[in-house]
């Protein structure tokens, strides 16, 4: 079943204080930091990573805990790049970014969740307004009956309201019918 | 991998460029649309309305109708 989808690494900008730190399925997103503990505070004081579209560069890189080949590639990165391989240029861009921009991107169901919950909230209040008209609400005014309604549209004609363009237009006085 | 150098510059200018007169146009279209579809046939509605209007015969109806509280209808 679709589960509501939190979004992953949903940071505020940085005028906001609010950190969402999302449950993934995944959870790689902890393991590969060395300076937080398992708790879900984030400490604010601390450069931030972040998957983000419109805000595009994060203050740290993804990783910053790097084994000795990581730490090899970097030190190779000091180097001309034209001496990089394919594999060590994606390498090294995995370990700046999690997440690419077509990864961002990615469609979830999560579509489904919501249109489902409005759905059973529409059910809902369905139920509600149906008891409600069954329990709550006093006798309609007498002004709601057949008769009065029927002598209210005769008083409308004899007024012509409206004989132009609007309600006795549609009314033929000639043969006391509507047109 | 040499992609070409992505516009940088001037990116709203080109914008508006496209859609001003686009948008112009648009809204004149419309304009012009509820004039001659809706306020013109309405003039003419009113006009060919009150041509044949008798305001005597029709006030003696709603009189008799007994809307009015000024006049009652003629008789008992």
């Amino acid at each position: 079943m679709c589960m509501l989808h939190l979004t992953t690494g949903r940071v505020g900008c940085l005028l906001s204080k609010q950190v969402v730190v999302a449950l993934t399925s995944s959870g790689a997103r902890m393991s590969s930091h060395g300076h937080h503990e398992v708790s879900d505070s984030v400490d604010m004081s601390q450069p931030m990573y972040w998957d983000r579209l419109d805000t595009p560069l994060p203050d740290r890189p993804w990783k910053d805990v790097l084994d000795s080949t990581d730490k090899s590639l970097k030190q190779k990165e000091k180097g001309p790049w034209t001496a990089l391989s394919k594999e060590e240029k994606i390498a090294l861009y995995r370990l700046k970014f999690n997440h690419t921009y077509p990864e961002m991107k990615r469609p979830s169901h999560e579509w489904k969740t919501v249109i489902g919950g409005m759905f059973i909230f529409f059910g809902i209040t369905g139920l509600v307004v149906f008891w409600q008209g069954h329990y709550v609400y006093p006798p309609q005014p007498h002004t709601f009956g057949e008769e009065w309604q029927a002598k209210q549209v005769q008083r409308m004609l004899d007024m012509q309201i409206n004989p132009i363009e609007g309600f006795s237009a549609q009314w033929d006085y000639k043969n006391k019918q509507w047109k | 991998m040499s992609l070409a150098k992505p516009a940088m510059r001037g990116l709203l200018g080109k914008r508006l460029r496209f859609h001003l007169p686009i948008a112009f146009a648009l809204s004149l279209v419309a304009a012009a649309a509820f004039k001659y579809g809706v306020t013109e046939p309405r003039k003419q509605a009113y006009a060919d309305f009150y041509k044949q209007y008798d305001t005597t015969k029709e006030f003696n109806n709603m009189r008799e109708a007994g809307v009015f509280e000024s006049v009652r209808p003629t008789g008992k």
